[in-house]
């Protein structure tokens, strides 16, 4: 660490005092409230509590962990829970606060159902206070002790955890998925309380991510060492097969889980395509460029324009028809974009982008064009994709649309990565000056990062507009752009299954929790914040950046710090 | 035989008239250098060899080819590399990335495995360090690396800026004594530098440079031994 190395009381109170901070925070903006609703387990653990107690257990994790660099084991112990007790303080006093005086009329949240909570089932005012108090202190502890587990244990106890609180998050999308099937009974009634885990399902699921943890932690068992030892011939066959595994379980998943969670993958989905896409831009070709949603917004418009069937019929050709116009379209937007900011670099390329975002939402809303798209009224009645008689109406059939979006442009994206072009762009990243230097052609391959990219923002746009059926300027915020550069950077910039796995946290999660929606960007921001402190280089990074951020410790004959050394 | 030849330069940053009229030439297989204060345009020169810049007038010969027609990427094909100054290696890649980014032109995979095994004859702690990020590579092994990447695109003539640059005695003596042994293998060169002794030292023939112009030239042994130059630039006589 680079702070010096010193941990006080006083640095335990600083602790204790952010952890309060930001639970008072938490619990002024509602999210308290909001969670409490929904519990994880039954009748003994909502989510608003979760809420509730994550700043006193993340706190107290940091404030052991940095303790036990240099002071004694029991010494962090207590330390952890003295933060907590510091958090539980805040809170406390924002009870008695809310109790004595009115402050409703400033923080709205502060309400009854709020108090309630806080009460935590004891009538006195006093009691509450001390029920604060020792579940602070509780949960500090235990925010302590996890800190000074093995990691491989503590990995997964928070694993167990993690699953324990998807599940109960997912109780109620399981049972409108499930809730017609045979099978789905007896194992609902298992796992599941009225409302939250029961107590064998959170057993069962805590105990399914340990193991799962541990298996896949321990070298001798994990799956990996196992085909890395067997005859290559062999390692391929099992390549092929878990590729076939995995592509008929994406084939079959949209009858298995029905309406509305493939409604949740089909948008996915889209931002994956796009994201994949934003990623030859930024993640390959290192020119960041916010004004990406315009792309987007392109290909959605040429197939609202061409296909609908209402007020604004033109073409009304097929969709199929459609799709090729919206990328080709898309595509010479992405060169026409491309062409003015040949020559700008970093943050003046990410201002001029931004603004081209900025035109086409306001070319697309403007009087101007309203006879011809509509204007905020929109474009209506698209209709369906379909072959022959086979027609793509809902989620479900669309859903194959986008796969085999993903499909082909992750493919493309793939090969491209790794061909001429693709270390092209890898030089121009690094050094555009250097890569010209070494004989490439900065316009072309500048300009083919844009079209590439367009490309693939143009089919995304083009199915979301077949999906949606009508398309309204509003769907084409700076934050669409802000999205799929935030799914990049949490999933690995320059990672294609980076993309995958950022879509599904920041596209997905949300949507599978209704609470979350007022939240939305302030988990977003936090999450950025906290991705950006503990792991930069993404979920799952691309080679490039995680050396760069990881650097092996070197012989020390070659430190670059020690430049006197330098002997050769 | 003339190689390369500038004929009345006049290159701009802006408004700023930074090249005033450069006339060089640079015969097949010998080492010329520049040499001149900072800011005198030595660096503007090479760039404007190398297609980075372009120039108001003049020309740029390779042979009977006009350079100033043709864009870098086009110039690093006709065998004109540039190693620009500081040590620019793609930091973040490994030895081996960078250079098989030097290779970037080149589409013949015998003759890459070929050259690729020459500069690690030049240059063995790059064979030990291939896998490392250039990014933490020793000074004197990124300029290693700079002028391997750059021989790695098979040059006919070598643009090198400022080598010695930031190195330590022992290194700047090691990247010289290189310099010296491409030469003889018959690489032409046009050595950009400050450190004027070591240069002309290795040069064949030199020019000085003062704000755009070239105020003195000739043989480097003269150049060495003129009072004006040991006085500007070695240290008084």
């Amino acid at each position: 660490m680079d702070k010096e190395l010193k941990f006080t009381w006083s640095d335990i109170i600083k602790y204790g005092a952010i952890g309060g901070v930001v639970a008072v925070y938490v619990i002024l903006i509602g999210m308290v409230v909001a969670f409490n609703e929904r519990y994880i387990i039954a009748e003994t653990l909502t989510l608003g509590q979760i809420a509730l107690f994550a700043p006193t257990f993340l706190l107290a994790y940091f404030a052991a962990n940095n303790a036990r660099k240099i002071k004694s084991l029991s010494f962090s112990i207590i330390a952890s829970a003295l933060a907590g007790l510091v958090t539980g303080v805040f809170v406390a006093a924002l009870l008695v606060l809310a109790s004595k005086v009115n402050i409703r009329e400033v923080f709205l949240n502060v309400s009854p159902e709020l108090l309630e909570i806080l009460h935590f089932g004891k009538d006195s005012l006093t009691g509450a206070t001390i029920m604060i108090m020792i579940f602070n202190l509780a949960v500090g502890l235990l925010g302590g002790l996890f800190a000074l587990t093995p990691r491989r244990w503590s990995n997964a106890i928070l694993m167990g955890a993690s699953l324990v609180a998807l599940m109960g998050i997912m109780q109620e999308l399981m049972s409108i998925t499930f809730g017609n099937k045979d099978w789905f009974k007896p194992v609902s009634e298992f796992i599941y309380a009225k409302k939250g885990l029961s107590w064998g399902g959170t057993a069962l699921f805590m105990l399914l991510g340990i193991l799962g943890s541990l298996w896949r932690s321990s070298a001798s068992l994990h799956p990996g060492t196992k085909i890395a030892k067997m005859p290559r011939r062999q390692q391929q066959t099992i390549r092929i097969a878990s590729f076939l595994l995995g592509l008929i379980i994406l084939l079959w998943l949209p009858r298995f889980l029905g309406s509305y969670p493939s409604e949740i993958l089909t948008t996915v989905g889209i931002y994956i395509i796009m994201g994949l896409g934003l990623n030859i831009v930024v993640g390959f070709a290192g020119l960041l460029d916010l004004g990406y949603v315009a792309f987007f917004a392109i290909g959605a418009y040429t197939v609202g324009i061409l296909t609908t069937t209402g007020k604004l019929a033109t073409m009304e050709w097929g969709f199929w028809m459609a799709l090729p116009a919206a990328v080709f379209l898309a595509t010479m937007a992405g060169v026409i974009l491309g062409i003015p900011v040949l020559k700008m670099r970093g943050d003046y390329l990410a201002i001029v982008t931004l603004g081209f975002g900025e035109i086409i939402r306001i070319l697309v809303l403007s009087d101007w064009l309203k006879p011809y798209i509509g204007g905020a009224q929109g474009i209506l009645q698209i209709p369906k994709p379909s072959i022959g008689d086979y027609a793509f109406k809902g989620p479900q059939q669309i859903y194959y649309i986008v796969l085999i979006g993903i499909l082909l442009v992750g493919y493309i994206a793939w090969r491209l990565r790794d061909a001429r072009i693709g270390r092209a762009w890898k030089a121009m990243r690094e050094d555009e000056d250097v890569a010209e230097a070494m004989g490439i052609h900065l316009v072309s391959t500048k300009l083919l990062a844009f079209a590439t990219g367009a490309a693939f923002a143009g089919l995304s746009g083009a199915i979301f507009a077949a999906k949606l059926g009508s398309i309204f300027p509003h769907s084409f915020n700076l934050i669409v752009s802000i999205n799929v550069l935030s799914l990049i950077i949490v999933g690995g910039i320059g990672s294609l299954p980076g993309v995958v796995v950022g879509a599904l946290i920041l596209v997905g999660l949300p949507e599978l929790l209704r609470e979350f929606a007022d939240y939305r960007m302030l988990f977003y921001g936090a999450l950025l914040v906290a991705m950006m402190l503990v792991k930069p280089e993404g979920f799952i990074p691309e080679k490039t950046h995680a050396r760069e951020l990881h650097q092996k410790p070197l012989e020390p004959e070659v430190a670059p710090e020690a430049p006197a050394k330098e002997a050769i | 035989m003339t190689l390369l030849k500038l004929d009345n330069i006049h290159t701009y940053y802006g408004n700023i008239h930074a090249l005033k009229g450069i006339s060089i030439e640079v015969d097949e297989g010998e080492i010329v250098t520049l040499i001149g204060a900072n800011g005198a345009g030595k660096s503007t020169t090479l760039k404007t060899i190398s297609g980075l810049l372009y120039p108001r007038r003049g020309k740029v010969y390779l042979g009977d080819k006009d350079l100033t027609k043709f864009r870098a990427h086009e110039i690093v094909k006709m065998g004109v590399v540039h190693v620009p100054e500081g040590r620019r290696v793609f930091s973040r890649l490994t030895v081996m990335e960078n250079l098989e980014m030097g290779a970037f032109t080149r589409k013949d995979k015998d003759g890459i495995k070929k050259d690729l095994q020459r500069v690690f004859e030049l240059f063995p702690r790059l064979e030990e360090r291939q896998t490392q990020v250039a990014g933490t590579l020793s000074g004197g092994e990124q300029q290693m690396l700079a002028i391997g990447r750059a021989l790695m695109s098979r040059p006919h003539i070598l643009l090198l800026d400022e080598p010695s640059m930031g190195l330590a005695p022992v290194l700047v003596d090691l990247i010289f004594d290189t310099i010296t042994e491409l030469n003889k293998q018959g690489m032409t060169i046009l050595l950009v530098e400050q450190n004027a002794l070591l240069a002309l030292k290795v040069a064949r023939r030199g020019y000085v440079l003062e704000t755009g112009r070239i105020v003195l030239s000739g043989p480097a042994q003269e150049l060495a031994e003129n009072p004006q130059v040991r006085e500007a630039y070695l240290g008084g006589a």
